[in-house]
C-alpha cells in the first residue's frame, strides 16, 4: 500500500516538473511560437532552456541540502538559508568576484563553486561551534539568521563599494536571481550537483540510521564521525553550488523537505531523498515562473517569491511542534 | 574466566580524560544478567557508555567474544552487542516496526532495503516483547512503557550476543518495569544472551539480576550474587541511606522511624499491622508493636519503624515473660489499637492483651 503511495506520488512531481518545465521555456516577455522553438530560437535555447534546467537542479540541490542540514541537526527547521550557510557563500563570491572583475578577468564557474564553498564552510564552522553550546533548536536558528545577517551587510558594504559597472549584475546576483546562467555554467552544475546528489544517495542508509540519535546510529554500525563529516560536505557544496550561480535562495532548502515527508507520509532516506530533489525542482520552477512572469517585463527576485510561500511553512512546523509539545 | 563473553581489564572510565571511576574488571557469561546498581550520577551510566564506546576508554580494554573492542570494526560489533540506552528517540514519521527494523542494519546491503527474511525476524522479535499489535502504530504516539518494549524489540532484532541497558525501567510505572523484566529474563534464557545493565530499583535489581555490581562513586564497591550483596548494612552503606532503611529479604524500603516516648500500642501480627504503622510514622506519632514473632511479616517494618517493640523467638508460644514486658509497654502508652485478627497456639497471648486493653479502656477502633 505504501509502495503505491510513494509511485502516485513520485508521478504526481513528474508530470508537475514536466509541465512546470515546459511552461518556463514557453513563457516570457518575448513570444516565440512552437515552430520558433523547435527551430532552435536563440531566446529560447540560448536563455529560457538553460535557465529553467538550472532552477531544476539547483531546487533540487537545495532540497537535499536543507534535508541533510536537518538530519545533521535533528532540527526540522534548519536550512542552508535560515543557517547562514548561503550567506557566507555569497559573501565569499562576492568578494571574488569584485577583486577579480577589477582585474578585468573572468571568472571560470569551478572558481566561483570553490569560493562559494569556501565561504558555506566558514558560516558551517560557525553554526557547528554554536551547536555546542547551545542545544535548544530554535536558539541555533536564531545564531544561523545572525551569521546571515553579518555575512549580508559585508556584502552589502563590499558591493556599495564596488566599480559602477558591476554593481547592478551583482546587486541582482545577491538577492538571488537564476537568469543570466550560460550552458557553461550548467554543465558544471551538472556535474558538481550530479556528484553530490549520487553521493548523497549512497548514504541514505546510515542517513536513515542517523535520524534514530547518534548513539543508536552507532550501535546499529555507523561510523558516526565519517557520517557526520559527509553530511557537512555534501550540504555545503550543494547549497555553495546553488549560491555560486543563483545567489542565496531561501526557505526552499526547508519548505520542500517538509512538502515531501507530508506529501508521502515517511522521512525514509531512501525514499524522500529523490521526492525532495524533486519537490525542490518543482518549487524552484514555479517560484522562478512566478518570478518572470508575474509583474513582466521586471522581473523579481526569486527568493521574495520562495520566501513568500516558504515562510508560512516555517511558521507552520513551529506551530505544529509546540502544540504537539 | 574462559566463559566470559564480555569481559572488561583494568577499565577506567570519565570524561575529558579524567578518569572518574578506576580498575573495573567485570565479566559477563551468555545467560546471565549483571546488574549495575548505584547512588544517582555515581557512574553507572558513564561505565555503560564507555564499554558500548560512546565514552573514550580513558584506560584498560574491554573484550567482547575475546576480542578486544577497540580494534572491532561498528559493523563486528553491532552483529554481537545491542543497546537500549536512556537518550529520547524522536524519529518522524516512523512506525513502531520501522524503529524495530532499524535493528536489522548490520544486516542489510549498500542501500539498507529489509528482505522478507529480515521483516519476519522484525515480527519475531516484536511478539517476543509482546509488543505486536503495535507494529503499524506511530511511534512519537505510544506510551513510555510501549517505546521501551519497542525499542527492546529493536535491540533483539539486531541479533546480539550480549544487550547493555541503561536504566531501561525509568519513567515505567510498576506494572510495566515488572513486565519489563519479566520480559528481559525470559529472553536471556530463551536466547542465551548475556545482559549488563544498571538499575536503580533495588528491589528489582534483587530479583532481576544473577549476578550485582555496586558502583560507589569512584570505586566499584562489592560485587556477587543478589543474596550476597543485599544485606541490610552493605545496601544502607552504598546508598548513605541515613534518614530510613532498607530491609534485605523483601527488598523494601521504609521511611525514617518517628523517635521518642511510644504513644499508641499496636498489637499485630501476621500482616495485619503493616498499614497501621506505616499511618502512624506518616503521622509522625512514635508507637509501640508487640507481640511479633521474629519471622512474621510485620516484624521488619515494626523494627525500622517503632520506637518500642516486643518480640518472641520464631515457632515459640509467647512467653509468661515477654508477655508482661508487653503489658508494661502498653500500660506506658496508655492508648491501643488492635488490628490483629487471625490468632493461633503461638500467639494467642495477644487477645488477652486486647482484652486487657478494653477493660482499662485503652484500646481505640482507628488511628
Amino acid at each position: 500500500m505504501t509502495r503505491t503511495r510513494y509511485g502516485l506520488c513520485y508521478a504526481l512531481l513528474g508530470v508537475a516538473l514536466a509541465l512546470l518545465l515546459l511552461a518556463n521555456i514557453a513563457a516570457g516577455s518575448v513570444n516565440v511560437s512552437l515552430a520558433g522553438i523547435l527551430a532552435g530560437d536563440r531566446i529560447v535555447w540560448g536563455i529560457r532552456v538553460p535557465r529553467a534546467l538550472a532552477a531544476l537542479i539547483l531546487g533540487g540541490a537545495l532540497a537535499v541540502s536543507g534535508f541533510l542540514l536537518q538530519t545533521f541537526f535533528a532540527n526540522p527547521i534548519a536550512g542552508p538559508f535560515i543557517l547562514g550557510i548561503s550567506s557566507g557563500a555569497k559573501l565569499t563570491v562576492a568578494l571574488v568576484m569584485i577583486f577579480l572583475m577589477s582585474g578585468g578577468r573572468a571568472i571560470g564557474s569551478i572558481f566561483m563553486i570553490l569560493a562559494a564553498f569556501a565561504g558555506a564552510m566558514v558560516s558551517m564552522g560557525f553554526i557547528l561551534l554554536i551547536s555546542r553550546y547551545i542545544h535548544q533548536p530554535s536558539l541555533l536558528v536564531v545564531g544561523g539568521v545572525m551569521i546571515g545577517y553579518i555575512c549580508s551587510a559585508v556584502t552589502d558594504f563590499v558591493v556599495t563599494f564596488a566599480d559602477d559597472a558591476n554593481i547592478v549584475n551583482l546587486h541582482n546576483w545577491s538577492l538571488g536571481s537564476f537568469s543570466g546562467i550560460s550552458w557553461d555554467n550548467l554543465r558544471v552544475i551538472a556535474i558538481v550537483a550530479g556528484a553530490a546528489l549520487f553521493l548523497t544517495f549512497f548514504l541514505s542508509k546510515p542517513i536513515g540510521a542517523y535520524q534514530m540519535g547518534e548513539v543508536y546510529a552507532q550501535n546499529m554500525g555507523v561510523n558516526i564521525r565519517a557520517l557526520r563529516i559527509w553530511l557537512i560536505l555534501l550540504s555545503s557544496i550543494l547549497s555553495a553550488c546553488v549560491t555560486a550561480f543563483a545567489g542565496p535562495v531561501s526557505f526552499v532548502g526547508i519548505a520542500a523537505p517538509h512538502l515531501m515527508k507530508a506529501m508521502f507520509g515517511t522521512a525514509k532516506p531512501l525514499v524522500i531523498l529523490p521526492a525532495c530533489f524533486l519537490g525542490g525542482a518543482v518549487f524552484c520552477l514555479l517560484c522562478d515562473f512566478i518570478a518572470r512572469t508575474a509583474f513582466s517585463p521586471t522581473e523579481l527576485s526569486i527568493s521574495s517569491v520562495t520566501a513568500l510561500f516558504g515562510a508560512p511553512i516555517v511558521i507552520y512546523i513551529l506551530a505544529k511542534r509546540r502544540s504537539a509539545k | 574466566m574462559s566463559g566470559a563473553y564480555l569481559r572488561t581489564d583494568d577499565l577506567s572510565v570519565g570524561y575529558q580524560g579524567k578518569a572518574l571511576i578506576e580498575h573495573i574488571a567485570l565479566s559477563l557469561q551468555r545467560g546471565e544478567i549483571m546488574t549495575l546498581i548505584g547512588p544517582n550520577g555515581s557512574g553507572k551510566s558513564t561505565i555503560l557508555r564507555s564499554i558500548i564506546r560512546q565514552l573514550r576508554l580513558i584506560g584498560g580494554t574491554v573484550y567482547l567474544d575475546g576480542r578486544a573492542m577497540a580494534g572491532m570494526t561498528e559493523i563486528d560489533v553491532a552483529k554481537r552487542l545491542s543497546v537500549l540506552m536512556t537518550d529520547r528517540v524522536k524519529p518522524e514519521l516512523m512506525r513502531c516496526e520501522d524503529v524495530v527494523a532499524t535493528g536489522r542494519y548490520p544486516y542489510t546491503g549498500r542501500l539498507g532495503i529489509l528482505s522478507a527474511a529480515d521483516w519476519d525476524k522484525v515480527h519475531e522479535s516484536m511478539e517476543l516483547v509482546h509488543a505486536a499489535e503495535l507494529a503499524k502504530q506511530d511511534f512519537s504516539r505510544v506510551s513510555d512503557g510501549q517505546r521501551q518494549r519497542v525499542l527492546l524489540a529493536r535491540a533483539v532484532c539486531q541479533e546480539p550476543e550480549v544487550i547493555v541497558l541503561d536504566e531501561p525501567t525509568s519513567f515505567l510505572d510498576i506494572r510495566h518495569k515488572l513486565e519489563l523484566l519479566a520480559i528481559l529474563k525470559d529472553m536471556v534464557r530463551k536466547k542465551d544472551l548475556a545482559v549488563l545493565m544498571s538499575l536503580h530499583e533495588l528491589d528489582l535489581a534483587q530479583k532481576a539480576s544473577d549476578y550485582v555490581v555496586c558502583v560507589q562513586g569512584n570505586r566499584i564497591g562489592r560485587c556477587g550474587p543478589p543474596e550476597e550483596i543485599f544485606t541490610a548494612g552493605s545496601i544502607a552503606e552504598l546508598f548513605g541511606v541515613a534518614r530510613g532503611s532498607y530491609h534485605a529479604g523483601s527488598g523494601s524500603v521504609e521511611l525514617e522511624r518517628v523517635d521518642g516516648t511510644p504513644e499508641v500500642f499496636v498489637i499485630g501480627g501476621g500482616g495485619s499491622g503493616i498499614s497501621v504503622y506505616r499511618r502512624l510514622q506518616r503521622r509522625g506519632i512514635p508507637f509501640a508493636a508487640g507481640v511479633l514473632h521474629r519471622n512474621d511479616l510485620d516484624f521488619p517494618v515494626a523494627e525500622a519503624l517503632a520506637a518500642g517493640l516486643v518480640a518472641e523467638r520464631p515457632f515459640c508460644p509467647i512467653s509468661d515473660e515477654t508477655f508482661e514486658r508487653a503489658q508494661a509497654l502498653m500500660a506506658s502508652c496508655g492508648k491501643a489499637v488492635c488490628p490483629l485478627e487471625d490468632t493461633g497456639p503461638m500467639n494467642e497471648k495477644n487477645l488477652e492483651l486486647r482484652k486487657l486493653a478494653e477493660q482499662k479502656g485503652w484500646l481505640i477502633q482507628q488511628i
